[in-house]
Formats: structure tokens, C-alpha cells, sequence
């Protein structure tokens, strides 16, 4: 290493002090939440909101919230599960192939459909699924679980990134040398270009389960049946049951309002931790094209 | 790139299944609002062809520009604070100056993956007057405590949920454009004597446009799509967060409580519009700063 690139990396403890405080910022509200899951509904409001009380209540809680409404909360995360899983597998691979066969291969209207398909990043998802509402319900798809799945499965910035991807990770005389060793197109793709694209759809994976973990809009005008809904419909249904001011609240549920919340965020946060370097790794082909 | 035409068939193949599903759950419900936007559906007469009277009404609807307006600036006020703040980050995790960097990292980008309804929840309990944190905090440091949700705070507020939840995903894709960039120049730089500050200014932030226009681009389409925060904190601001805060929650409230899809449908697609609108403006402004920037 040069000599002026370590004076650069001279460790700053101002610098690193000052970006504690800012991650502070991002971590106190979580605290906050795994703390409270100790807490009945009358010590969320009479305790410091980050300390213990003196009695835990913890199993308390995790009891009420997998028995509440006969135990609809673990329809819910098995729900947001299968959404998760079958919607971000299916719309990486789809924008994996895809993008695969926009950088690959020369077609007939390959520019239109490739600047269409870049455009629909622009179309907002939520203006979007009232439409696609008004649509299935003309086909019966409203109330069952497709109306979540089949909208998952389009992932434009997916086949954006895979494309990019594909372009440096799969070399055009590879595929040359493949093809005189009398390899079919399919063939080439699923046995060799498709290791080579793992990274790029590992990203697509992480982007695609985040944001259907995450979707509200779609689902809240989907699904009436709670045993079809996610995690975050049925939350956020109990949510305002258990604050809403007046008649037919009860918000003696307040305190198991959290302690599920604070449970549906486990399996993400542990996702992120183990395949943090995919963001990065993806992203960074995504980021530096105009 | 070199390609050979006679493989072309299968590069259809690839993309047959995307444009199939992209036909079915994106343009068949857009022809098909669209074709709705033209109707009006009354209780005596039934369905009937309007023309462009669903758009003309929506054009005079104090309702649907209120929450329009209110989500522009909402942009103006939210986007520039949390692309600041996710640039900056981005620079001094890069700059390698920071201790345990991978753990600043991953703390400022976890928010990303708590959903919208949960930081929705959590940050109600936070602004809580009396009881909540911040309550507590500001009872202690014997300052006046802030109604975070009445009023004109209520915006804000909401502003700071979407800044938590996003800052740390704009951050790491500024970080990984910054990572991918060659380190050739910075070094040259510094043998000149560059300081860091420098470094960031003059060489990797030009470099950072084509990620910073992306984030921007990410950001209008999520501002003006605004729904699920205020939406979920409707029952501790009711009335603030009326049933036309933002366009989306207007169109969703006269989709499913009015029954109105026809009106419904035309909320959408003016939204869609002015989503285009505002998004190819950002592309303009990107374009001259950099023309600007060339020549200079």
C-alpha cells in the first residue's frame, strides 16, 4: 500500500463518535420495541420507554399474540412466507432470464420492449394496484392468494440489474465455446450462465422479498379473508383496533400489537445480516449506468 | 457486444416469460382502468360513456390537488434531507476513516427492513403525547414537549418515519457505486496533497451522479405514493389525516368506502401523470446540472 493511502485511512475517533450518534438514531426505535415486548399494556405508558419494568412479560405476550383471534397470527406469518418465498424466487428468476436474454441475444423489437420495460419503473406500484384490482376481480383472482403472487413476479428494476449483470459476468465466447460444444440455448443458461449470474439474482431475491415482505397497499385491498392476509395487514388491523378512540377497540391488546411486531421483523433483520454483502455487490452494476 | 442473429429466437424465449406476466399485471390493468376512467356508474341510469368529464371533475377537485400539493412538499422537504444525509454517510464509510464501519453500516441500513405499517406503529408509540419516548425524554430535559401528530407537525413527522426508514437503503446504493470506482484517482489526489474533504468534494462525488439520480428517481415515485404511514396513524390524528391526505389514500378511499372505481380509476392515472411528469423534470434538471458540469 502507497504511503499516501494510509495517511488517508488514519483512523478518526471525532468521526466515528459523531456516526455513533447518528446510528443511535436508527437503532433507538428498534430498542425500543424489543424492550416493550416485556411489558404489559399499562407499562408501556408508566415506564421509561427504554428500561425494563420489574416484572417481564415477555411469554405473556408471545402466548397472547400466537392465541389472539385463534391464533390468525400464525396464518399470517406462514402467509407472508409463502408470498415472500414463491413471489422474490419467481420474479428472480423471470428478471433474471430476462435480463439475460436483453443482453445476450439480438431480437426483433428488443430497444421498444427493453425502454417499456425500464418506463414501468416509473409507474407507482400502489397507483398501480387499484387497477390491478379492478382487473382481477373482473377474473375471480381477488381473495385468493394469486392476486399477491402473480403481481410480485414483475421485477422491471430486476431485469435493469440483471441485464447490467449479465453484460460483465457472462462472456459472449463462452457462450461461443458452449455452443460449438453443441450445448442448447436453454442448456447454456440453466447449467453454466446461471452460476455465473448467482450473485446478480441473490440481489434481485433480497429486493424482491423486502419489498413484498413490506407491501401493504396490495394485500389490504386483495384480501377480506384475515387466514389469506400477511403480517402486515393483520398488524396493522389489530393496530388500530387497539388505539382507536371510542367504541369497538380494545386496547388492553396493545401490548401484544408489539411484541408481534417486533416478531415479524426476526426473520428480515436476520436475512439482512447474513446476506448483507449481496446489496452491495448488485447494487454497485445498477448505480454506476445511466 | 458481438451477437449472431440466428440465436435471436431464443433471446425472445428468455424474455417471453416477463413480458407474458408483465402483460397480464401491468398493461391489461392499465388499458382496462384506463377504458374505466371514461365511465360513470350512477344509481339511476347505470353505467354510462362519459367522455373526459371523470378527468375534467378530478382537474376542479379541491380534494385531489390538496393531497397532490401536500405530497410535492413533502418531496421538497423530505427527499433533499434524506439523500443529504444518505450522501454523507456514504462518503465517511468510504472514506476509511471510521472505526468498525461494517457495524455503522448495517445499523443505519437495518430501518430498510422493518416494514412501512411496523416503523408506522413504533414511531406512533414514540410520539405519544405524555407517555411516548420522546415525551419522556423532552419531560426530563425540561423542554416543551412537541404534539408530533396535530397539526402542521403531523407532516413532518411522518417525514421523519419514511427518512428512518430509507436513508440506510439510498446510503448503501451511493456506497456500492463508491466501491466500485477505481481507486487510482484518489490516490494520485492525495499524492497532490488532496485532504479527504477534497477527495469527496471534487472527485467522488461528480462520479456519484448516475447513483445520486437514481436514488432521486427511487424517491419522487415513493413520495408521491405516499400511503401506508399516514394511513396507518389515521386514528391518532383524525383530523389531520382525512380521507384525502395524499392522492393515493383519496383514490383508495373512493375505490373501497365511496364505491366509486370509475372516479377511483381516474385518481390513479392522474397520479401516474404526474409521477411521469415530475420524474422526467428530475431527468431535465439532472441532464443541465450535468451539461453544467462538463462545461465547467
Amino acid at each position: 500500500m502507497f504511503k499516501a493511502q494510509k495517511q488517508i485511512n488514519k483512523k478518526s475517533n471525532l468521526l466515528t463518535l459523531v456516526m455513533l450518534c447518528c446510528a443511535a438514531y436508527f437503532l433507538l426505535p428498534l430498542i425500543w420495541l424489543f424492550i416493550t415486548t416485556t411489558k404489559d399494556t399499562t407499562g408501556i405508558y408508566s415506564s421509561f420507554g427504554l428500561w425494563f419494568t420489574k416484572v417481564n412479560h415477555l411469554v405473556a405476550n408471545v402466548k397472547e399474540v400466537f392465541s389472539l383471534d385463534d391464533g390468525l397470527y400464525l396464518h399470517w406469518m406462514v402467509n407472508t412466507t409463502i408470498y415472500a418465498v414463491v413471489g422474490a424466487t419467481g420474479a428472480a428468476l423471470i428478471a433474471t432470464a430476462a435480463g439475460y436474454g436483453f443482453s445476450k441475444y439480438d431480437f426483433g423489437l428488443k430497444k421498444p420492449l427493453f425502454a417499456v420495460v425500464l418506463g414501468s419503473v416509473m409507474i407507482p406500484m400502489t397507483a398501480l394496484a387499484i387497477p390491478t384490482f379492478l382487473v382481477f376481480s373482473k377474473i375471480h383472482l381477488v381473495n385468493t392468494r394469486w392476486a399477491i403472487i402473480l403481481p410480485s413476479l414483475i421485477s422491471p428494476i430486476g431485469v435493469y440489474l440483471m441485464r447490467v449483470y449479465s453484460d460483465t459476468a457472462v462472456s459472449q465466447n463462452l457462450l461461443e465455446a458452449a455452443r460449438i460444444d453443441g450445448l442448447g440455448e436453454l442448456r447454456i443458461f440453466f447449467s453454466i450462465s446461471l452460476r455465473l449470474l448467482m450473485p446478480g439474482f441473490i440481489t434481485v431475491v433480497l429486493l424482491s422479498i423486502v419489498s413484498i415482505w413490506n407491501n401493504y397497499f396490495l394485500p389490504l385491498i386483495m384480501l377480506n379473508s384475515p387466514d389469506l392476509q400477511p403480517l402486515t395487514v393483520g398488524l396493522s388491523g389489530w393496530a388500530q383496533s387497539s388505539i382507536a378512540g371510542g367504541g369497538g377497540g380494545d386496547s388492553s391488546i396493545q401490548a401484544a400489537v408489539i411484541t408481534g411486531s417486533a416478531i415479524s421483523l426476526i426473520p428480515l433483520i436476520i436475512i439482512f445480516l447474513i446476506l448483507q454483502r449481496f446489496w452491495e455487490n448488485g447494487l454497485s452494476a445498477g448505480s454506476n449506468k445511466e | 457486444m458481438a451477437k449472431r442473429s440466428r440465436h435471436g429466437k431464443a433471446g425472445l424465449l428468455f424474455v417471453a416469460p416477463f413480458m407474458v406476466v408483465f402483460v397480464l399485471t401491468l398493461v391489461v390493468p392499465l388499458v382496462y382502468s384506463g377504458y374505466l376512467s371514461f365511465f360513470r356508474n350512477r344509481l339511476v341510469g347505470g353505467i354510462s360513456f362519459v367522455g373526459t368529464k371523470n378527468y375534467i371533475q378530478a382537474f376542479h377537485d379541491h380534494a385531489f390537488w390538496s393531497g397532490l400539493e401536500r405530497v410535492v412538499g413533502f418531496f421538497f422537504i423530505q427527499v433533499p434531507f434524506m439523500l443529504a444525509a444518505a450522501l454523507i454517510f456514504a462518503l465517511v464509510i468510504d472514506s476509511g476513516k471510521l472505526r468498525f464501519p461494517k457495524l455503522i453500516r448495517i445499523l443505519i441500513f437495518i430501518p430498510y427492513a422493518v416494514p412501512a405499517v411496523i416503523a408506522a406503529i413504533m414511531w406512533g408509540y414514540l410520539y405519544g403525547p405524555n407517555f411516548g419516548l420522546l415525551a419522556q425524554i423532552s419531560r426530563y430535559l425540561h423542554t416543551p414537549s412537541i404534539h408530533f401528530l396535530n397539526g402542521w407537525m403531523t407532516l413532518p413527522s411522518i417525514a421523519n418515519i419514511v427518512t428512518w426508514e430509507y436513508v440506510g437503503y439510498n446510503m448503501i446504493i451511493m456506497y456500492a457505486a463508491l466501491k466500485s470506482f477505481s481507486t487510482d484517482l484518489y490516490e494520485a489526489a492525495s499524492m497532490d496533497g488532496a485532504n479527504g474533504f477534497q477527495l469527496a468534494w471534487h472527485i467522488k462525488i461528480p462520479q456519484l451522479r448516475p447513483a445520486i439520480f437514481l436514488c432521486l428517481i427511487f424517491s419522487v415515485i415513493g413520495s408521491f405514493q405516499l400511503f401506508t404511514e399516514p394511513y396507518q396513524m389515521t386514528p391518532l390524528s383524525p383530523a389531520v389525516l382525512n380521507n384525502s391526505f395524499t392522492p393515493n389514500i383519496y383514490a383508495y378511499d373512493e375505490a373501497f368506502v365511496s364505491q366509486n372505481i370509475n372516479y377511483a380509476a381516474t385518481i390513479s392515472f392522474m397520479l401516474g401523470f404526474a409521477v411521469l411528469i415530475a420524474a422526467s423534470f428530475v431527468g431535465l434538471v439532472s441532464r443541465q446540472s450535468r451539461k453544467r458540469a462538463v462545461n465547467v
